[in-house]
């Protein structure tokens, strides 16, 4: 009797539990499916035809021209992902301009950055150092007669004088010269203008982090464990402020912070260069998604 | 007397229980054909059906996940908050749908920056 007792309820956990496994198969009835969503842009740039990357209050480092390198690097970005004409011109030396429109103390006058041609896109990083060029639009484009721009220093083995953020401060005041927006504007057919500071600083942080070691059991088995540990790294802070202007106007309509870092291993040499674009990378979306309308690829999963 | 009145209630309790199983029945055929189509591309027709399947079944929770991530492909994505916002109400532990909310969250947080100050001086 007891026997038979058990075999039942043997039987109606099993029945249970093949109950429960078919309602949880029954209920997470679920595809994935891919999706793109559309971003709109931030700014409504439909009164422009054209973008003017105009150029940069740079600093931190001297091991990068925070100024050239991101005038090229978004010249080349609005050329392929954006219906904006890019126009290309020589960099204005916004520092100059600054410090000639308003006293800047003689000891914050840094160095301008450097402003050799900054034709970017099919001529490439090579094309640095080079002076004058002749752009896409180059022909029959007004040259930039604007007020402080004069001949391109040279500037390449002077340190700049912009070390932190605080630095940056006596020239901010440039962007909201309406007066010098409006004459670019002018000169240029009313573009959108893109211009704004960019930081670009080493830094160096040690600390407990985190890594995966290999390692044998006595089977020689091969396992991986995290393993914490004091490390010693060091790695770049790129912090840029763009700043759209209307050429029409020569008012400000919008402008944006990012932040970004990256640490590497003390020991492991990384070229600042190779450090910036890495850094670009990851907030050029975030830029062009201000500009022009972008998708974003993802998965999401239906239910049932 | 009383036997009269708990059958009376027991009926309606019957009755209420079938009806929402044949709200639910209707609401999972409209969400079914969504997603057949949502499969093919087309997105429109698939958000008709499950705005169908919300209709019917107000509680239907996977039917207003599924709206959500259509309204997201479509880049309404204030639409989209609203469906995931709702379908999470109803049910919260329910770990696919937060999955799909977080990574919708990511997307629409990156659109509403806080950091960006339009028509504002440097």
């Amino acid at each position: 009797m007891t026997g038979r007792l058990a075999r039942i309820a043997r039987t109606t956990r099993i029945l249970s539990s093949v109950a429960a496994i078919l309602l949880i198969a029954g209920c997470t009835n679920y595809y994935e499916i891919p999706i793109e969503t559309p971003i709109k842009p931030k700014l409504d740039v439909s009164a422009f035809q054209r973008v003017l990357v105009a150029g940069f209050i740079a600093g931190g480092t001297d091991d990068v021209d925070g100024n050239l390198e991101t005038t090229r690097l978004l010249r080349s970005q609005l050329r392929t992902k954006s219906d904006l004409r890019v126009i290309d011109t020589d960099v204005l030396p916004l520092m100059e301009v600054a410090v000639e429109d308003k006293g800047v103390p003689p000891e914050a006058k840094a160095e301008p950055a450097k402003t050799d041609g900054a034709s970017d896109g099919k001529e490439g990083r090579e094309k640095e150092g080079k002076e004058g060029k002749e752009g896409k639009e180059g022909k029959g484009e007004p040259k930039a007669e604007a007020r402080g721009e004069g001949p391109q220093p040279s500037s390449a083995e002077k340190a700049p004088a912009i070390k932190d953020a605080k630095d940056l401060e006596p020239y901010e005041h440039v962007f909201a010269d309406v007066e010098y927006w409006k004459k670019i504007g002018e000169e240029y057919q009313s573009p959108l203008i893109v211009t704004g500071t960019v930081m670009f600083t080493p830094h160096q942080r040690s600390g407990i982090v985190q890594r995966e070691e290999e390692v044998y059991d006595s089977f020689g088995r091969r396992r991986v464990v995290p393993v914490r540990t004091y490390m010693e790294r060091k790695g770049y802070i790129l912090q840029p402020k763009f700043i759209f202007i209307d050429g029409r106007t020569g008012t400000v309509m919008h402008s944006e912070n990012f932040r970004e870092e990256v640490l590497y291993n003390a020991n492991q040499s990384t070229p600042a260069l190779s450090s910036y674009f890495e850094l670009m990378d990851r907030l050029i979306p975030s830029f062009l998604s201000t500009l022009s309308s972008q998708k974003i690829k993802g998965t999401r999963v239906l239910l049932q | 007397m009383p036997i009269r009145i708990l059958t009376i209630l027991l009926l309606l309790g019957t009755a209420a229980t079938a009806l929402a199983a044949d709200a639910r029945s209707d609401a999972q055929k409209q969400v079914q054909f969504g997603i057949a189509v949502a499969q093919r591309g087309l997105w429109r027709e698939a958000i008709y059906r499950w705005e169908r399947a919300v209709q019917i079944d107000p509680k239907y929770a996977e039917a207003l996940n599924d709206l959500a991530i259509a309204y997201e492909h479509e880049g309404d994505l204030e639409k989209a908050r609203v469906a995931y916002e709702k379908a999470l109400e109803l049910e919260p532990n329910n770990a696919l749908i937060k999955q799909n909310y977080e990574l919708f969250k990511e997307i629409n947080d990156r659109t509403t920056r806080k950091d960006s100050q339009d028509n504002q001086n440097p």
